[in-house]
C-alpha cells in the first residue's frame, strides 16, 4: 500500500509557474496546447519485430515490440493476445528504484494498454493460429530512459510507433502448426489511438505537462483518441478535482489536438 | 465491504508525510469473488484500482489535519457482479465518515456505460464485457467535483457527455442513500435508547 506523494518543488519556482499560467503562459514560452519537441524514431533495436524511440522534449522513452507464440487465454480462444508492460528504469530518475512494478508504473502500463486494446488498434482475431490451442502473443514493453514529465504520452506514442513499425515472419499454417516463409509481414494494424494527456494548474487546463508542472498541477487527465474522432480510454489522477465542465472542456481539447499528433505518428513510424 | 483504520501513527515510520496524513487503500478481490477462482496474490488490476480508488476519496478527507500519521482503507469484494470499484469508492468514503475522519463531503461513484448503442447507467459484468464501453465516475456531491473519471471502450464525444450527465445523476442518488445509511445507524441506537426508556418508565 502506497500514498500518493506530491514531489517537492521550489515555492517560487511554483509560484512563478501559477503566475504565468494567470496569463496563459508557461516556463518554456509554449502555449497551453502545446506538445514540447517531440522525436520518433523507429527500428532502433533490431532483435526486436519492431521499436520506438520517443523523445517528448527531455522525457525519453524506448518501446519494443516481441512477437511470440503461446496459449489464448480460455475465455477468448479466438484471439491472439496482446501484453504491455512498463519499466521506470532507476537510470531515468532518482527517485525510480529497481524491484517489482510499483502502481505508477503498473498504472502507466495499463493507461497505454487501454488505449491500444480498446481501439482495436491490433486486429487479435488475425492473430489466432489454431482456436483454444495456439495464438500469437503481442508483447509491448515500455522503457523510460528518461523522466521529464507526462510518461503517459510518449509510451503512448512510442507503443503505437513500434506496433506500426514491427514485421514478423511471414508465416502459414499446416495442420494447426506455424510454419515460417520467406519474408516478413506487418502486424495487423486497424486503428490509431493518441493519448493525450492534460493537467489543471490553477484554473488552467495544459496539454503535455513537464516534469515542473506536474509538480505544481492538482489533477491529471489522459483522454485517449481513435481515428475517427471517438473516445476509447479515459484515466484521471492526482490528489485534486475536475468541474464537469473543466472535464468537457478536456475532452474537448483531447479531440482537437489528436489529428496533429496522429499525423506525427505516421510520418516518422510508415 | 471496506473497513477504515486511523488516522493512526505511520508505521513504518517513513511512509509518513510532514504535511498531512497518507492515505493508503488496497482493493482486492476474494478469491471466489468471480466467475473462476483468482489468485489471492494481488494482481496488476487490484494495483491500479487501489491507486484509483484512494485518489478519488482523498480529495473530500481534510489531511491536513493529520500530519505524519495514516489512514489505511481496506476494500475488500466478497461477491463481484459489475461496478466494483464505484461500489469500492462510495463505500470507501462511508467507512472514512462512520470512523469519524473529517470530511468536506461523502464521494459518491457510479459508473455509465454504453451497449448496443444505447447509454445506460450502472453495468453488471456482463453487460460490461459484451458492452461497448464503461465509465465510471466519482464525485463529491455538494460541489460538483468530479474526483475519478476512467472509461474504456468506444464512446463518440457527444455520447461521452450524456453518459457523463447519466453517471452524475446516478451518483447524486446514491449520495442520497449514503446520506440515509449514516444515519440509520443513529436511528437504530436511537429507537433502543427511546425503546430501553419507556420500559423503564412503567
Amino acid at each position: 500500500m502506497s500514498s500518493t506523494r506530491q514531489p517537492s518543488i521550489a515555492k517560487i519556482e511554483s509560484k512563478t509557474i501559477m503566475d504565468l499560467m494567470t496569463n496563459n503562459r508557461r516556463l518554456d514560452d509554449r502555449t497551453l496546447t502545446d506538445y514540447r519537441e517531440l522525436k520518433i524514431e523507429v527500428g532502433v533495436i533490431d532483435k526486436a519485430n519492431g521499436s520506438a524511440k520517443v523523445h517528448l522534449g527531455k522525457t525519453k522513452v524506448l518501446v519494443g515490440v516481441k512477437v511470440e507464440l503461446g496459449d489464448p487465454f480460455p475465455d477468448t480462444p479466438e484471439e491472439g493476445i496482446l501484453t504491455v508492460s512498463a519499466e521506470l528504469l532507476p537510470l531515468a530518475y532518482p527517485t525510480f528504484e529497481p524491484g517489482p512494478p510499483g502502481e505508477n508504473s503498473i498504472e502507466l502500463a495499463r493507461v497505454v494498454d487501454r488505449g491500444i486494446r480498446e481501439s482495436k488498434a491490433i486486429d487479435v482475431k488475425r492473430l489466432c493460429i489454431e482456436p483454444g490451442k495456439k495464438v500469437f502473443v503481442v508483447f509491448i514493453d515500455i522503457y523510460v530512459l528518461d523522466y521529464d514529465g507526462n510518461l503517459i504520452d510518449a509510451s503512448a506514442l512510442g507503443a503505437l510507433s513500434a506496433i506500426i513499425n514491427a514485421k514478423m515472419r511471414n508465416y502459414e499454417i499446416k495442420d494447426g502448426e506455424v510454419v515460417y516463409k520467406e519474408g516478413l509481414i506487418p502486424l495487423p494494424i486497424q486503428n490509431y489511438p493518441i493519448a493525450i494527456t492534460m493537467g489543471k494548474i490553477g484554473n488552467s487546463m495544459i496539454i503535455d505537462p513537464s516534469l515542473k508542472e506536474e509538480q505544481v498541477m492538482t489533477a491529471r487527465l489522459t483522454v485517449t483518441i481513435e481515428k475517427d474522432g471517438n473516445i476509447c480510454a479515459m484515466q484521471m489522477a492526482g490528489l485534486g478535482e475536475l468541474s464537469i465542465d473543466e472535464l468537457k472542456k478536456a475532452v474537448g481539447m483531447a479531440v482537437a489536438k489528436a489529428g496533429e499528433m496522429r499525423t506525427r505518428v505516421m510520418e516518422a513510424a510508415t | 465491504m471496506v473497513a477504515v483504520y486511523g488516522p493512526r501513527e505511520a508505521h513504518p515510520r517513513h511512509v509518513a508525510l510532514p504535511d498531512r496524513a497518507a492515505i493508503r487503500c488496497r482493493y482486492h478481490m476474494a478469491p471466489f469473488s468471480t466467475e473462476e477462482r483468482r489468485s489471492p496474490a494481488p494482481s496488476r488490476r487490484d494495483m491500479e484500482l487501489s491507486k484509483v480508488i484512494r485518489e478519488a476519496v482523498e480529495p473530500a478527507v481534510f489531511s491536513k489535519y493529520y500530519p505524519r500519521s495514516t489512514i489505511d482503507i481496506s476494500v475488500e469484494v466478497l461477491q463481484s457482479d459489475g461496478g466494483t470499484r464505484s461500489a469500492g469508492i462510495t463505500g470507501a468514503s462511508l467507512a472514512l465518515a462512520d470512523a469519524g475522519v473529517p470530511m468536506r463531503d461523502l464521494v459518491a461513484a457510479c459508473a455509465a456505460g454504453k451497449i448496443d448503442g444505447q447509454i445506460v447507467l450502472d453495468l453488471c459484468d456482463e453487460e460490461d464485457k459484451l458492452g461497448e464501453a464503461d465509465l465510471p465516475v466519482a464525485m463529491i456531491p455538494s460541489t460538483g467535483a468530479i474526483t475519478l473519471v476512467q472509461m474504456d471502450g468506444d464512446l463518440s464525444p457527444e455520447e461521452f457527455e450524456k453518459a457523463l450527465s447519466m453517471a452524475v445523476d446516478g451518483g447524486r442518488k446514491i449520495y442520497e442513500m449514503q446520506k440515509e445509511a449514516l444515519k440509520r445507524k443513529y436511528l437504530v441506537i436511537k429507537d433502543a435508547v427511546e425503546d430501553k426508556d419507556s420500559k423503564e418508565g412503567e
